[in-house]
């Protein structure tokens, strides 16, 4: 893997492997339950995971991406190793999945500070070379500009859902995209976490250590702060309704249309036999056909795997979005009429 | 379609794949495509495995099929089921057609059959006879067909070579043998990408979903420096051609654009879509597990062959697609339009006994529009 420094380790501790590093620094996790003065760390990494709970980025130690005084750095590195430790050992899966989330916040901000970094070549090629390892997208640097293929490009943005981040609202030149350091860090932002949660997840599983336990218990309450549920109203989606509509008058619905609605209700748990009438209506209606492509989206036949309803976006772009207010904020015809509670 | 015809169509068929197998492009790594076939008057085979050119040959004499497919990607086990066969990449491909194109030549040259009472009329919403409103649509594409389509193969290849950097002779184009283009992009750093990735490229080419501030307009106090250039780059650069006309016209058009306001152009966006996009057919391309007529076999809605055009420009359809015999063959036609093959005109034909080269009854008998007599 890297060669890493110590400021390095400090802004990205997730690189470091957590074991090696307490044994080279001479300590075991037991003495941290017991040592008075050690015991502060896990505090520390209890706070580091309760800040990340509530969705925010944790303020360490490091003042600029300097480490202001020697003691700092390991105590930056320990906190969150530690922090994976009681985490391991409350077994709260949401928690894991906000800590991630805010440690690759955390540690976009200094990539895209390297990335920035005209001064200090070293911490620029770091910061390109942390993301081709983790992320394998081969970064370049043009101008003001870093510049990815598009194939990678593409491969990273088809998760937002922000406009600008279609491939049309980019600069394209040679089949490569132009991105600032701040979109280049943000593209990888759900890797970065991914890639911190499968960290987590994969470390072994420690037993319980003796003065951890009250850390431990205080993260379980912290998680039952967390658990979601969500009703629903039952009710159809106005793109989906139009669509319904549409078919029943005997018009036409185009084949993303079509798709749409499939893909939509089956999502919802419906059956080819029940949907397939709807389409009875339509004026080129053929029993056979709609449900050899019934069965080719649910993906009982043909690829196999089940087609999912697009986006709100795409269905905009398709013109098939008739978005009233209660479509606010939701960026799949599926997520419509669900409330958090 | 009844006995008599199927057997006149097999015959010729069977007849062109003997004698034109070198028109049939067998795609590179062969072994490694899912292949399929269907026969006149049945369903579809498909997973079906071919080791080489003389495999390929073998399949299509023994079963004179009326279609046949070639996959767009590549597998480690082409013949198992959909889920087993391990995709690895595909090529990129994408479809233009006529139909798709909104032309207002088409009401001119669409025919209705009825599926009640076999009524042939012009393009019409209802049975003239019956009433029935179960009606299937022919269409005898015509030269304005072409002509559009061509346009459209030209933007995409004009996109796909400046904005993506694909080689020229990575891309090829077929005529589909029916009202449109079949376009293949090989060893492009795109084979690898999957079918969300290819619906934002699709996207992209026909140029849906662009937002005013990347074409230069701000939201809030919009800035004349921020417009597209005239020669700048991809989009930018199309649309500040489309837009502003000429280079002594832009200044004044930006000031029209920035008064007129913020939604007024995300209108003019989308007029740009439906003017300088390319107009594909999105999922076509977004299909990673389709399998795709063979470039050179022939296609059974008209009898024509799913042909490479070397030059677009030159090439035209209803000459340079037709392989099939000058014997005569007499018909019963009934084909209210008058249509063109291989330089010469034909129809209309009011129900009547005709003569007619093969390549011609071929035709008319594959749109349902006549029978052997
Ligand atoms: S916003 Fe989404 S859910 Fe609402 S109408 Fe549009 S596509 Fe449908
Ligand atoms: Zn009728
Ligand atoms: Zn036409």
């Amino acid at each position: 893997m890297l060669a890493l420094g110590q400021d390095e380790i400090a802004k990205y501790p997730f690189l470091a492997d957590a074991g090696q590093y307490l044994k080279d620094k001479g300590f075991t996790l037991e003495q941290f339950g017991t040592d008075p003065d050690l015991k502060e760390l896990i505090d520390k990494a209890y706070e580091r995971i309760r800040v990340a709970a509530d969705g925010k980025i944790y303020k360490s130690d490091l003042i600029e991406d300097q480490v202001s005084k020697e003691a700092a750095l390991p105590r930056e590195v320990f906190s969150f190793l530690l922090a994976i430790v009681l985490l391991k050992l409350s077994g709260m899966h949401t928690l894991i999945k906000r800590f991630s989330l805010a440690e690759a916040r955390r540690a976009e901000k200094y990539l895209e500070k390297d990335l920035a970094n005209i001064s200090d070549e070293s911490k620029k090629q770091l910061a390109i070379k942390i993301i081709d390892d983790l992320f394998s997208v081969q970064i370049e640097k043009l101008d003001d500009y870093f510049i990815i293929p598009v194939s990678d490009y593409l491969k990273h943005s088809i998760n937002f859902h922000e406009r600008e981040w279609k491939l049309i609202n980019r600069h394209i030149e040679n089949g490569q995209v132009f991105l600032t350091p701040h979109e280049t860090v943000r593209l990888i932002r759900k890797e970065l976490g991914t890639y911190i949660n499968s960290k987590i997840v994969n470390a072994k599983a420690p037993t319980m250590i003796p003065g951890f336990e009250d850390s431990v218990n205080k993260l379980v309450m912290l998680s039952k702060k967390f658990s979601t549920f969500t009703v629903t109203t039952g009710e159809y989606p106005p793109c989906i309704k139009h669509a319904i509509d549409v078919l029943e008058k005997g018009e036409n619905l185009p084949h993303s249309g079509r798709f749409m609605l499939a893909t939509f209700l089956l999502s919802k748990g419906q059956s080819i036999q029940q949907i397939a009438p709807l389409f009875k209506n339509a004026p080129d209606y053929n029993e056979r056909v709609t449900l050899y492509q019934l069965n080719h989206l649910s993906g009982t036949s043909g690829s196999g795997t089940q087609y999912s309803c697009p986006s709100c976006e795409k269905l905009k772009t398709q013109s098939l979005c008739f978005a009233t207010s209660e479509c606010d904020n939701i960026i799949s015809p599926l997520q419509f009429g669900k409330k958090r509670k | 379609m009844n006995e008599i015809d199927i057997k006149f169509l097999e015959n010729v068929f069977k007849k062109y794949y003997f004698e034109h197998f070198d028109l049939i492009r067998v795609p590179e790594r062969t072994s490694e495509r899912e292949f399929g076939y269907q026969k006149f008057n049945s369903g579809m085979t498909r997973h079906i495995s071919v080791k080489d050119d003389k495999e390929l040959h073998l399949l299509l004499m023994q079963n004179i099929p009326s279609d046949v497919y070639c996959s767009n990607a590549y597998y480690t086990f082409p013949n198992l089921p959909m889920n087993e066969k391990d995709w690895k990449e595909a090529d990129l491909i994408f479809d233009i057609d006529a139909k798709d194109l909104n032309l207002s030549c088409r009401v001119n040259h669409t025919i209705s059959i009825c599926n009640v009472c076999n009524e042939i009329s012009n393009n019409s919403e209802k049975c003239l006879k019956c009433n029935s409103t179960k009606l299937e649509k022919k269409s005898l594409p015509c030269k304005n067909c072409i002509d559009s389509s061509k346009t459209e193969v030209l933007k995409l290849t004009e996109i796909l070579i400046n904005d993506f950097s694909i080689n020229k002779d990575d891309i090829h184009v077929y005529f589909s043998g029916n009202e449109g283009f079949h376009i293949y992009v090989y060893n492009s750093q795109l084979q690898q990408i999957g079918s969300r990735e290819r619906s934002e490229l699709v996207d992209y080419v026909m140029f849906n979903g662009a937002i005013p501030e990347k074409f230069g307009m701000k939201k809030f106090k919009p800035n004349r420096n921020s417009f597209p250039d005239f020669g700048g780059s991809g989009w930018r650069g199309r649309f500040s051609k489309y837009v502003f006309g000429s280079k002594s016209k832009r200044s004044k058009i930006i000031s029209e654009l920035i008064s007129n306001g913020y939604s007024s152009f995300q209108k003019t966006l989308d007029d740009v879509s439906k003017n300088i996009g390319t107009k594909i057919d999105p999922n076509v391309t977004m299909d990673i597990h389709r399998i795709f007529r063979l470039p050179g076999s022939i296609n059974s809605k008209s009898g024509l062959t799913k042909i490479y055009c070397k030059d677009l420009k030159k090439f035209d359809a209803y000459a340079d697609s037709s392989f099939l015999s000058e014997d005569i063959v007499e018909v019963l036609a009934n084909c209210p339009i008058e249509f063109k093959l291989k330089n010469k005109r034909f129809g209309p034909y009011n129900n009547e006994k005709v003569s007619v080269p093969t390549f011609t009854a071929v035709y008319m008998i594959c749109k349902k529009l006549a029978t052997i007599a």
